[in-house]
Order: structure tokens, then sequence, then C-alpha cells
């Protein structure tokens, strides 16, 4: 298991160091320094080993979080920890910098020695872990005796993540779906490969121990309704689409009920309190592409290129996609450009090899067009331009994949309020990941 | 410390564990405070007083700790019990003899039936760590009841207790695939949990369990649909998380390359990548390459090779080259994009291209060599050892083709002496090959290369094969054509796989360290822990596991056990030396470590040719010790001979009889032990080598089993035995008339004969085995019994028995006693006539059976016994006296062999 935990800054001084297990000597401490923080190459893996000690280390701005073990241990988990760690730290002072964490000295050492064990991570949940450390200090007589043994049972129960007795007057949530569209596309237009990784973030506000259920449009889920008899709290929900989407993986955070969606596909949890990301997936086909990018490159002659790019928006006209930015790579010998453009902004940056062209908002169905030609400086360079592809950025307010939510109800069964009580926001916001066209 | 501020306590606490060590006698002190806060009202102060005390590394505070920790493993709240749990792993690392006695280790076994699921997991979790450093004791005793309760606990606790117990899980063997089946079913919701070390270590469950899984199995199917899409998914977290998971998807591409066999485009490059992910990214591309996606593939290896990282690129034009040779359809198109990047002149981009331009050279003769014109443009700008001597190695195979090849190995020649060895030793090379193809402009030059190599030069390798060359060149020349110009094997497909038998190790290991390094944990790890060799669940219902080899027999002593050479240095010095060396004449010219009195006895033993027995009696002792030394006072060694007439002359006909009897013919010849395993496959890159040794009719034979447990096809397979003490050697070559496909055996009889060279072995019996086949060359040690070197024509007259009995000094003579052993004297005899130990005469002495027998080995050495047989007693008394007494103990050996078996 983990051996030792340490924090540098960027000079490679230890800001702390936590050693949990004997056989990690003080001289890991300056190894680390020597062969990773101060070696003259780049480092080229995160995973170090030095005279059999082995070193895991994630960058966060300019702090260095390494753990250091002697052990086959696990490497996934030590990394997730760190990850964590980094979490759980961002959440009691907000950003890791060394004066953060200079400032926090007492209190980065109380955590350390709660959440690992002899190396061994324990229950880091930042919701729980606020409960009895906190940066004020707890007087242990100001505690009654139900209020020490409610912190126990949270901290190792099945719902470490969330602690009892949480009251808003307001009970309200906001969910989040974020997704990022991925594309490339030759340049007839044919779709090379296209993907979408898609968030789901929840923020609750929701009192006491709420147990929630999720639904979307997920074919697997609506086909096996369709055959079953028919469910009606399917249907008068938030956004009743019909399409269904076919997901090709997805993920939840630790609150779901794993085995309850391995057998019935239901989403069910108790969610922490505040902001947290509920699920990731990921999905291939039917993806909505909301832009379509239409190259013509000519060449006329040695020194001369003629491009025209159309982009055409693909979604209802009464959504507005924003921030669109489209970005045409020009010849590394390029000698002027002039642009011509409809709608919005375009300009050649020469420190970029490209053309940049920016518009503010654009309705669906519409479409808009750029022309330029660019003068090239003869060369006798028998290498021909690799013409990198047409790439783009936007943000669309709907969700590329299609996925829709359907219903997120919560139960409460202690506390007297319904599912109708609760206020429910949902958001789509799609954005363009790596969206690109040949030419 | 007695402050009621929890945030202050802890801080003392924190202060005592960094200062205990070097002041033991103040943190005594603070026992007290210790055991009084393990009483304390709150149970945060309970857990945090004993989670402190285990820390305290100091003998006088642990004692005081037991009384604390039971009282804390039994309390009422989860909080101080799971704490109390690892404090248990944290005494044992301290004084595991007091976590014995105390009894710990049971209440630990205890909690990982409690209610609370974080205390089971940290349960777990301290037992997996004490169990490791006791490999032998079975502490987490893992049944199906127990397996339930942690499948149970694991859909509760927290995301780090749930990597406890899946990897506590991992090390669980299950009876039966429908166990196996149903714990399966139980993990694979874990596949979509958020946290990616919950979602490797269910993979590494599933992977190992699946092994157990028949194939024909629907779930199979399901499962490996299943395993996909959490793999893939893996590729979106962190980057130092994308690292483990792309080293482990390495692994899992290996050994079960039909899971991601259509995810190809997730392991694509993106720019802004790490290089530690682009580079494993890169790897796997390669080893998912097939003729279904080449061209993608191809397309982005292409775009790799302009990017900026130079060890990027290096890899991805040497990636490149690997498609060429593993997919035959595209290796058209690879070339065509080498040389596109060859034009770009970009310097590594050039040389790399050239390196691996090379290697297919090699996998398709005759077929692009087109290109070599173009590479021959870019000769000045090669300046890297590696690239310049592929350059020389294509110049010198098609001089040929090459008008100039001369002026341009000239070139390279001028600087010979600030070249790299590895460029002088192929410019040496080509430039011998160009000498053989184009002899009449090149003499000089050739000339001229082997005295810069065998003059000049300091290093022993260029020198050595400067002057093999210029020998060859010599004497034969036609001979230097076919040495020099042989037709060259081909290269493997698939290059850098891992060993079947590591991969399935480092496959228990996924999720892991090991599993990152791609090493077995014993190669990074101190001392005992953590190193339990683990190996996947053998494969029910296939025939592999029902014919198990055999262990060795009872009767046989331990040191009777195949050993695996470790120096392969001494040894391949003697193996050439069969080779090279005067077959007759002179002592040995290289003496290997294992050699103590190395005698070369053919020269005096040739004389000794048993024409009749006294004169084979009276010397067989003709050698002189060519190692004095070493071995004074020891008594000389047995002689060599030709063999008897009933020898190998014979036997080699009867050996191709016997071949097609195969192992039946055991009836008429000498007892034959059962295989073992000489050559486990671990080491030796997947061929498993088993065998025994038997004698039928005169003839010995050497009875292997070869099995290819790697991927790749075996062939050219080859023998060849070191020099032995009784001149053993194969008669005829090792014949495996198709190639072995991967998890094909095939079983071959080698006839032996007596005629090899001869040098004691310690021990006497010891063979020293060199087998080739295509990937390379491997060594290993047997030990033969005795029994095979008796002759057929060992029966003594009597008159004779009784003369040489009295003529053997007694000094020679050696008692042994064989143990339980129930036969008569009959069967007895007649067990041992089988194996020709002839009995010569019986006497019955007292109600004691004495048996008198003579025994004969093929290089003429007599040894006469006198085995006494009472009735009442299963032990029997073995008086031998020979005139080498060293063979006694060796034909003592082989009667226990015969008469236990």
């Amino acid at each position: 298991m983990i051996g030792g935990l340490f924090i540098y800054n960027h000079k490679g001084e230890v800001l702390i160091s936590r050693v949990y297990r004997d056989d990690i000597g003080r001289n890991a401490v300056d190894a680390f320094r020597v062969n990773v923080i101060h070696a003259r190459q780049q480092v080229r893996s995160p995973v170090t080993n030095i005279a059999r000690t082995s070193f895991f280390h994630v960058k966060r701005s300019n702090i260095w979080l390494a753990a250091v073990t002697k052990q086959n241990v696990n490497a996934a988990m030590v990394f997730e920890f760190l990850y964590k760690m980094c979490d759980v730290m961002t959440a009691y002072f907000g950003k890791i910098s060394e004066e953060n964490i200079k400032n926090n000295f007492v209190l980065i050492y109380e955590l350390l020695d709660e959440i690992l064990d002899f190396g061994y991570p324990q229950n880091s949940e930042t919701g729980a872990l606020k409960t009895f450390i906190t940066q004020q200090g707890i007087k242990s007589q100001h505690q009654t005796k139900e209020e020490q043994s409610q912190i126990t049972s949270q901290v190792t129960g099945q719902i470490g993540w969330r602690r009892e007795g949480i009251k808003y007057r307001r009970n309200e949530l906001f969910l989040d779906v974020l997704e990022s569209v991925n594309l490339l596309m030759s340049p007839q237009g044919q779709v090379l490969s296209a993907h979408v990784s898609g968030r789901v973030v929840m923020k609750s506000y929701l009192s006491g121990m709420p147990e929630c259920k999720f639904g979307m449009n997920d074919k697997i889920v609506i086909e096996k309704q369709g055959k079953g008899t028919a469910d009606e709290t399917g249907k008068s929900e938030l956004g009743s689409g019909k399409q269904s989407i076919a997901i090709d993986d997805c993920t939840f955070h630790q609150c779901v009920r794993l085995s309850k969606f391995d057998s019935e596909r239901s989403i069910s949890f108790i969610p922490p309190d505040g902001e947290f990301e509920l699920m990731r997936y990921r999905t291939t086909k039917d993806i909505i592409l909301p832009f379509r990018v239409i190259p013509l490159v000519r060449e006329v002659g040695r020194t001369k290129l003629e491009v025209k790019v159309v982009i055409k928006s693909n979604f209802k006209p009464s959504l507005l996609a924003q921030k669109i930015e489209v970005r045409i790579p020009t010849p590394l010998n390029t000698s002027g450009v002039q642009v011509i453009c409809m709608k919005g902004k375009a300009k050649y940056k020469a420190s970029e090899n490209a053309i940049v062209w920016k518009i503010k908002r654009m309705a669906g169905m519409k479409e808009s067009q750029i022309s330029a030609e660019i003068e090239l400086l003869p060369t006798n360079d028998k290498k021909k331009w690799a013409r990198p592809p047409i790439s783009m950025n936007f943000e669309v307010p709907f969700a590329p994949s299609g996925l829709k939510v359907r219903y997120l109800k919560v139960f409460e069964p202690k506390l007297n309020y319904s599912d109708h009580d609760v206020i429910k926001w949902v958001r789509y916001i799609g954005r363009s990941g790596i969206y690109e066209t040949r030419c | 410390m007695q402050t009621d501020n929890l945030e202050l306590k802890k801080l003392v606490y924190l202060y005592l564990m960094n200062y205990a060590k070097s002041q033991p006698d103040m943190a005594i002190m603070a026992v007290n405070t210790f055991v009084k806060d393990c009483e304390d009202p709150n149970p945060l102060i309970r857990a945090l007083a004993v989670r402190t005390m285990g820390c305290i590394r100091v003998d006088k505070i642990t004692e005081y700790l037991c009384e604390p920790l039971r009282k804390c493993l039994k309390d009422e709240d989860p909080y101080v019990r799971k704490t109390a749990a690892v404090c248990v792993a944290k005494l044992h690392d301290i004084n595991a003899q007091l976590v014995e006695d105390q009894g710990f280790l049971d209440t630990l076994k205890d909690l990982i039936s409690d209610s609370n699921p974080m205390v089971v997991a940290n349960a777990v979790a301290a037992l997996s760590e004490i169990a490791e450093s006791h490999p032998s004791s079975n502490l987490l005793d893992l049944n199906p009841q127990s397996i339930n309760k942690l499948l149970t606990a694991l859909n509760e606790c927290t995301e780090w207790g749930q990597i406890f117990i899946l990897d506590c899980l991992a090390n669980y063997m299950p009876k039966d695939d429908r166990e196996a089946q149903s714990i399966c079913e139980r993990v694979t919701p874990r596949l979509s949990h958020a946290n990616s070390a919950v979602v490797l270590s269910a993979v590494k469950v599933l992977m190992k369990f699946m092994e157990m899984l028949s194939k024909d199995l629907d779930y199979y199917g399901t499962l490996l649909k299943k395993l996909a899409p959490p793999l893939v998914t893996l590729l979106s977290a962190e980057p130092e998380l994308q690292y483990v998971a792309l080293r482990n998807i390495n692994l899992i591409v290996q050994k079960r390359p039909e899971i991601l066999k259509h995810e190809m485009k997730v392991f694509f490059v993106k720019y802004n990548d790490p290089i530690y992910v682009k580079l494993e990214k890169l790897d796997i591309m390669i080893r998912l390459a097939s003729q279904a996606n080449i061209a993608q593939v191809l397309a982005e290896l292409k775009e790799y090779a302009t990017e900026v990282d130079v060890d990027f690129v290096r890899k991805a034009v040497r990636a490149i080259g690997r498609c060429a040779i593993k997919v035959e359809q595209s290796a058209e198109r690879c070339v065509s994009t080498l040389l596109d990047l060859i034009q770009t002149k970009v310097n590594y981009v050039v040389q790399e291209a050239i390196v691996v331009i090379k290697d297919i050279f090699r996998k398709y003769p005759n077929k692009y060599e087109s290109v070599i014109a173009t590479l021959c443009e870019n000769l000045d700008s090669l300046d890297e050892p590696e690239a310049r001597a592929a350059m020389i190695w294509i110049v010198g195979e098609y001089a040929e083709r090459i008008d100039n090849a001369d002026e341009l190995l000239e070139s390279f020649l001028e600087g010979f002496h600030d070249e790299s060895t590895q460029v002088q030793l192929q410019l040496l090379t080509a430039i011998v090959k160009l000498f053989l193809k184009k002899p009449t402009e090149t003499q000089e030059l050739v000339q001229q290369v082997l005295s810069l190599a065998t003059q000049d030069s300091d290093n022993p390798d260029l020198r050595d094969r400067g002057y093999i060359y210029w020998r060859l060149l010599s004497t034969d020349p036609v001979a230097a054509k076919e040495v020099v110009l042989a037709e060259k094997p081909l290269i493997s497909e698939e290059t850098d796989l891992i060993e079947p038998t590591l991969l399935d190790e480092l496959i228990c290991h996924i999720g892991t360290l090991a599993s990152v390094y791609h090493k077995p944990p014993g190669a990074f790890v101190e001392g005992g822990r953590g190193v339990v060799h683990k190996s996947l669940p053998p494969r029910t219902g296939s025939s592999e596991s029902a014919e198990s080899p055999d262990t060795a027999p009872a009767g046989v002593p331990a040191a009777d056990q195949p050993s695996v050479i470790p120096t392969q240095g001494d040894l391949l010095g003697d193996l050439l030396n069969l080779d090279l060396g005067p077959p007759v004449s002179g002592p040995p010219v290289a003496t290997s470590s294992v050699q103590m009195g190395a005698v070369d006895l053919l020269g005096g033993g040739l004389d000794s040719l048993m024409g009749d027995e006294s004169e084979g009696l009276r010397s067989d002792v003709g050698g002189s010790p060519a190692m004095g030394g070493g071995s004074g006072g020891f008594a000389p060694a047995p002689g060599t001979a030709v063999p008897s007439n009933t020898g190998a002359p014979l036997g080699s006909g009867l050996g191709d009889l016997f071949d097609l009897t195969g192992g039946v013919g055991t009836l008429s010849g000498s007892y034959v032990a059962p295989k073992t395993v000489w050559l486990p496959a671990m080491k030796a890159k997947g061929l498993e080598i088993s065998g025994t040794f038997s004698r039928q009719v005169g003839s010995i034979s050497m009875d292997l089993v070869l099995t290819n447990k790697a991927l790749q096809v075996m062939s050219d397979f080859a023998i060849q035995f070191n020099r032995n003490s009784f001149g053993l050697a194969p008669a005829a070559p090792l014949q495996v008339h198709a190639p072995l496909a991967p998890n094909q055996s095939v079983e071959i009889s080698l006839p032996l004969n007596t005629v090899g060279s001869v040098m004691k072995m310690d021990p006497l019996n010891n063979l020293q085995v060199a087998v080739k086949n295509n990937i390379d060359v491997f060594y290993f040690s047997t030990l033969y019994p005795l029994h095979i070197l008796f002759v057929e024509d060992g029966k003594m007259e009597r008159q004779m028995f009784l003369a040489t009995w009295k003529d053997i000094p007694n000094e020679n003579e050696t008692q042994f006693q064989i143990k339980d052993c129930s036969l008569n004297a009959d069967s007895v005899s007649s067990k041992l006539q089988g194996s020709n130990i002839f009995t010569i005469a019986k006497r019955n002495v007292e109600g004691q059976d004495m048996l008198y027998q003579s025994l004969k080995l093929t290089n003429g050495i007599w040894v006469l016994a006198e085995l006494r047989i009472q009735p009442s007693n299963p032990s029997f008394t073995l008086s031998l006296k020979c005139r080498a007494p060293e063979v006694s103990q060796y034909v003592y050996q082989a009667y226990e062999t015969i008469l236990k078996n």
C-alpha cells in the first residue's frame, strides 16, 4: 500500500511529508526531487521507479503530489486517491497553491491522518469529512453522544457521501447535461468518426436523505418498457421525446446503486449535497452534428490558393448556437490572404498558420460562407502541403447525442415534502470537442 | 495530551508519531494517555488513539497496545472497529509473533462477517496484507460462504473498500465454472463505477475467472462484449490513469485480442495527449493492426511521423515498419509511406525509416529492392550507429544490384576506427559479402577491411570475426560463400510480445504496479512481501489439465530434479568446443566450471575394447586426469570405450523400429521412468520439454515431448549434448517433421549412442543439453538413470566373478540400504534382469537370501554386487564392488529405481 505522501512546490521543496510505512525512509523525499522534479529531461512517465521505490506523481498548477511505495500496490487506486486528495483539498481551501498549502498545514495533516490509514485509503468524501474535520476546532464535550455516533456511522456507513439532518427551506435541484461532440469528416462529407462524450452534473439542495431516481431516453430502458406493461412514470415528465438513444458505455458516481443498474438499468441514488457528477457516458450512434463544414480548396497555379468554406447549421431554427469559430489552416509559405465573409469576423493569423473566422451567434438551419484568396511564395520545396483539417468550435443549447432527461424523481420518506415540491431545472449544453473536416 | 480539544490532540499525537522513534523513553510516558483515550466516550477519540498507537513503532509500547486493541476490535462503534482492523496489520508489521500469540488474527477473521461494510473492507485489506507475508498460511480462508459475504459487502462499501475486496476476490480459485460464472455475474456491475481503480480491479477478476469458463458458453461471449466499453471509457480519465489503463490494455490485448479488436479508433493519438500516453497508444495500435483496419492505421501513423516529439516520431516510423511485417497485404503501402517520409529529409525520420526498411527486406526478400536507390541518396545524412549499420547491411546484402557498392562501402571505411562496434562489424560483413559477389574489383577493399579489423582493432569481437572471415576466404572461398551468403531465417511477425507465462502472471496483477512495469512483482519488490507467484486458473474442460506431467518418481532423490543451467556462457564454450575441437586427442580446450576432475579418456580408453571379459576388467581406467589439482585423492574416473558389439551400431537400427512402436515397447526393455519436465516453458520462451530415458534391446533412447506454449510456430529443431561422463550423444538428428504450432506437442524418441566425447561430470550422470529452434537456443541439464547404460552382455561367469570380487580392493566396496521393498529374491532377480543386472548365483545363508550379481556399463566398467534379502525385513543390503567406486552410488540409485517401480 501507499508508504508515504509528499507535497512539493515547484522548486522541489517539501511542503508536506507524511510517512505511513517503515520501509520509506527520509531519503525517498530527496530521491524524487533529484530524479523527477529536477530531472534534466521531461518526465516520461507518471510512475517512476528509483532504487526499488516507486513514485506516483500528479501535478496541480506548480505543486507536485507524490505517493511513494515499495510494494506492488494497485496503481490505479493510487492515482485515484491522489486525484481525490486534490478534490478534498480544493473543497476545503480552494485552489491548490503553495500559499494555501502552507496556510492549511495543520488541516492537511489532519486530513491525511484521516483519509489514509497505514496507506489504505479510507472514506474520502468531503461531505462526510467536513462533519468532523473543521478548521474551527471541535471541543469534544460540545458534542452530544448522538452527534458523535451519527458522525461515525456516516463515515463508515453505506452512505458516506451525505450527512444526515440537512435542511433547506426550498428544495431545489439543477441538472446539467454537458456534452462534447467529436467529429472527423472527409472532404466529401462522409463521417469518418464521430462520438459524443457527455456528463450529467447535478447540483442538489435537498433536505434529509432523499432517494432519487433518474430516467433518460436510454434505448434499452425504453424498449423494455415498450415490451412490458406501459410504465406511466415515463410519459408526463420532463421533455418526453419519443426517440431513444443507444449509450455505448456509462460510469456513475459512487452514490448510484450499480447492481440495480445492472439488473434493471434504473439509476437510483441518494445524492451528495451540492454539486457532483452523476454520470459520464459515451455514444457513437445517431449523433446530431450541429454543423456541417463544406470546404472547397482550389490551387490556382503555383502561387495562389482559393479557399471557400460553407458552414451549415443543422438544428431547430429557434435555437441559437454561440461562440462559433472556424479555423482554416494555410500553407507555411503563405504571403498574404484576402478574406470575404458574409457573417462574423475573419482574420488571417500568420503565427498560427490559419484563418480564424468567428461568429458570435447563429440560428439553426442557416448557412454562411467565407471565401479567401491565399497568395503563396514560390518555393522549390518538393514537399506537398499536408492540408491539415479545418477545425471548428461552438456551443449549442441541446444535447447532440439526443439524450433527454425523462424524469428525476425525489422521495423523502421521513420529511414531509413530495416530488412535486422540488423545483427542478434542466439545462443542455453541447460543445465541440475535436470537430474536424478534412479538406 | 490531556486536552479535550480534538484538533490539538491530533497534533500532539502526530508529533509523537514522528519523534517516538528517536526518543522511545519519552514516548513510553504517553502510553497512559493512549490507554485512557481508548476508553473515551467519544468514538472519534477512541479510534484516534488506537490508530496513533499502532503507528508508534517502539517495542515497549506495542506490549501495552494489545489490551486496548482487543477492546477496540469489539467496539460497538463501527468507526473504531474499522480503525482497529487496520491496526492489526500495523502491529503485525512490527511484531508478527505477538499478533499470532494474542489471537488477533481470529478476531480479524470474524470481522469479515461484520455488519458494517467498511469494517469488512478494512479487515479484508489487513488480512490480505498479513497473508502476503505468510504465503503458506491459510489466513484468508476463502470459501463459497465467505466469498458470498464479500460480494454482498462489495455493493455497499466505499470505492476504496470495493477495491480491497475485488483485489482479494482475484486471489480466490473457484471450484468449478459455475461458481466462476456466478461470481463474474456479481462483479460485472462494478464495470460502471466512476472510479477507474474499481473498474480495473473488476476487470482483473473477470479476466482471471473467464479462464475457467468454456468458450462455447453464451455467457462467455456476453462477458467479452461487456469488457470492451469500460476499457474504452478508461481512456477518457485523467492522463496518469490513462497511462495505467493503457499499460493494462496492452496486456489484455495480448491475452484476449478479441475484446478490443473493433476499437482501434479510440487508440488514435490526440494532439494534446502527454507523451507517455501517446507512446502507449501507439504500441496498442500496432498490436490491434490487422488487414481490416490497416489503411486507417497507416494514415494515422503517417500523420504522427510529422509530429514534433522525436521519440514519438521515431516510434511511429518504426510502427509503420512493424505493420508492414505483420500485415503482408499492407507491406507495399507501408514501403511507399516510408519512402514518402524519407523524402521529408528530416534527419531522424530518415534514419529510423532505413532501420525498419532493413527489416522489411528481411521479411520479404526480393520484393522491394527497387527502393534501394532512394535509400542510397540519403547515405550522408545518417549519423546514428543503428541507421548506419542498417544501411551498410542493405548495401552489402544487395551489393550485386548497386553499381557503386564498392565506392559506398569504401567511403564508410575511411573513418573505420571512429565508428561504433555495431557499424564496424556490419561493415566488415558487408565488404566480405561484396567481395564474394564481385571478387574481381574488390580484392583490395576486402584486404583493407580485414587488416583494419584484425590488426588495428582492440575489440575482440571484431578481431575474431575478421579472422574467421580471413581464414574462410583463404582456405575455401566456396565454403565461405556458403557460410556468408547463406539463406537467412525469416524474422518473426510479432516482436516484443510478452512471453505467455509471464503474461498470465501479469494478468493476475491487473491494475497494480506489476502491470504498469510489465514485470513480475519480484523484480521490483524487496523481500518476500507480495511476491507470491500468481497464476491463472487452469481452463476447465480442456485436455491439457487431464494429462498434467507426472512428478518425479518417489524413489528418486530431490537432486534428481532437472535444472536449467544458469550460466550459459560456460556451457556455450563447451558446446562450441564440441563442434570445433579435435575429436580424439589432446586435453579439452575449454574447461567449464562444472568439471571437477576433467578426464579425457578417449585416448587411453580406446584400447580397452571389450573383446573378452577379463580384459575389460583388467583396465578400464586408461585416462589421466587433466586437472590433477582439482581432483587430488580422487580415484580415477571411469574409462571410455567404443561400446560393445550390442551397442550403438545395432542400436540405431533398432531405435527406428522402436520409434514405430512408440512407448509400448517397454515390455522387453529395462525400466523407464515417467516423463518429467526438463525445461519449463517459462525459461525457454514457450518451449516446454519433458522426457525420460529408456533402453530397449541394446539401444538407448531419449523419449522427448516437445510442447509449444508460445504464440508462434516453432520449427528448425536441433539438439546437442555437452560432453558427459559416458559419452552419450544423439545417434540421429532431432527430427520434428512438421513445424510445431502453438499449443501442440510432439513426441520424439531420439536414439542415443555412447561414442560422444567424454568429460567427467558432477554428478556423474549429469547431462547438459542444448536445444535449438527458430527462436533461440535453450540449455538445460538433466540426470539420466544409470541403468540405461547397463549392457546386455553384463553376465559374468561364476569363477570370473569370484576372482574379480577378491581382486578388487576392499576399500572399493560400498554398502547401501534399499528400504521398503517387499519383493522376494526371485522376483528381485527377474526384475533386475529386465534392466540387465544379471544374477550369477543365489545362496541362502541363515535364512537370508544372498544374490550375487554383475553388470557392465557401456564403457566397459564392471560392477559386482551382493544383495542381501531377509524375508522378514523389507530393507535390503546392497554391497557394490567396482574398480571405479564413484559409479557405485549411481548404480545403487538405479537399483532402487528399478526395484521400487
